[in-house]
């Protein structure tokens, strides 16, 4: 990506073949048949789609490979698509879907988010910080994401869009086709479930 | 308002102001809720304390050559199911056109016997009704199915 925030979409030898600077113009190309111009849009949403299926599946070779899957699908149906609607929304269906399938086919070994989440930001960021709240907070995450294993995927989705991704309820409603007021109901559900995992000992 | 749409009600004002997304009316409306009920106020506060710590958490970043191979990886996939498809068609046109060449043969070969020549033509037949069977099946399931995305 330029600095201008463009990107040249490149072919498999690497050779740029169009400066391309919005989804608009890079699904216009890929419905004329264009296939290097998908790049754009993969290059523009894989971190968003990576980390939307880890906090589904938990588990980093099957959110890169549901992740990866889900574009190429997208990719073969890309002529249907409606364009005023968002791609990432119309791209989100088909990931979670993947998801969803792979958490049922695979429910006798499900993953435990203690593989896949950040133990970094575990460590003290500045001598400022007060020690033991910041001890505290750190036993609570563990808790936290503990408690996170045992949510039903759609409350742990919701958890992870709000919270882990911060996307605005908007972006949320859009993304799983439903109303805000069902955003913040589910929303609520979800961190009741959590609250409830972690109270008696934390809150 | 009934209770418990006066309950839901409330519930979705304490997310979004959790979530600073409430309109200035709302939020309002829900401070008002909150000094009447100091209940609600002792759970917003221990949601405030969850939120808090929720947004604080991360999952682990890949290995930076996952990114760099992540398009690469997409494009190859891309390219190998178009190959996969090429390969299908030109296999179905040798398949027919073999087909055709058999059952030429066959009829025009004085030396087989006619029950042998039904029994060819048979088996050929009955394969090419199947494989459109399947294919016709297979072409309309997905043409009309709305969760074709879905891996059953």
């Amino acid at each position: 990506m330029d600095t201008a925030g463009s990107i040249v979409a490149h072919d498999q030898a690497a050779a740029p073949v169009r400066r391309i600077s919005s989804d608009a113009q890079a699904i216009a190309l890929c419905q004329a048949g264009n296939k290097a111009a998908y790049g754009y849009l993969v290059e523009q949403y894989k971190e968003r789609a990576y980390y939307s299926a880890l906090g589904l599946v938990r588990s980093h070779e099957a959110a890169l490979d549901l992740s990866q899957d889900a574009f190429v699908r997208a990719f073969r149906h890309i002529k249907r698509f409606d364009t005023t609607k968002k791609f990432f929304t119309w791209y989100y269906q088909i990931l979670r879907n993947l998801c969803l399938n792979f958490i049922r086919d695979t429910k006798r070994h499900a993953r435990s988010f203690s593989e896949v989440y950040d133990t970094q930001i575990m460590h003290l960021i500045d001598d400022k910080q007060d020690a033991s709240a910041f001890a505290e907070q750190n036993e609570l995450r563990r808790a936290l994401w503990a408690a996170m294993d045992e949510l039903k995927p759609k409350e742990r989705e919701i958890i992870i869009l709000k919270d882990i991704q911060d996307l605005a309820y908007k972006e949320i409603a859009d993304i799983l086709e439903i109303p805000i007021g069902t955003v913040m109901s589910r929303l609520f559900n979800a961190r009741k479930a959590l609250k409830a995992k972690i109270e008696r000992i934390y809150l | 308002m009934s209770s418990a749409s006066n309950r839901e009600h409330m519930e979705k004002l304490m997310m979004g102001a959790l979530d600073g997304e409430l309109t200035g009316k709302e939020q309002a409306e829900f401070n008002q809720m909150l000094s009447k009920d100091p209940s609600m106020k002792e759970e917003f506060e221990k949601y405030k304390k969850l939120v808090k710590v929720t947004k604080t958490m991360k999952l682990k970043a890949p290995a930076p050559e996952v990114w760099e191979n992540y398009w690469l990886d997409v494009y190859n996939r891309i390219e190998r199911g178009i190959g996969w498809l090429v390969f299908s068609v030109g296999l179905v046109i040798l398949l027919t056109y073999g087909s055709f060449k058999v059952v030429e043969a066959v009829i025009n070969d004085p030396g087989l016997a006619i029950i042998i020549k039904v029994g060819i033509l048979l088996t050929i037949g009955g394969l090419a009704i199947l494989f459109v069977s399947v294919a016709r099946e297979k072409y309309f399931t997905r043409k009309h199915d709305p969760y074709k995305e879905i891996i059953r």
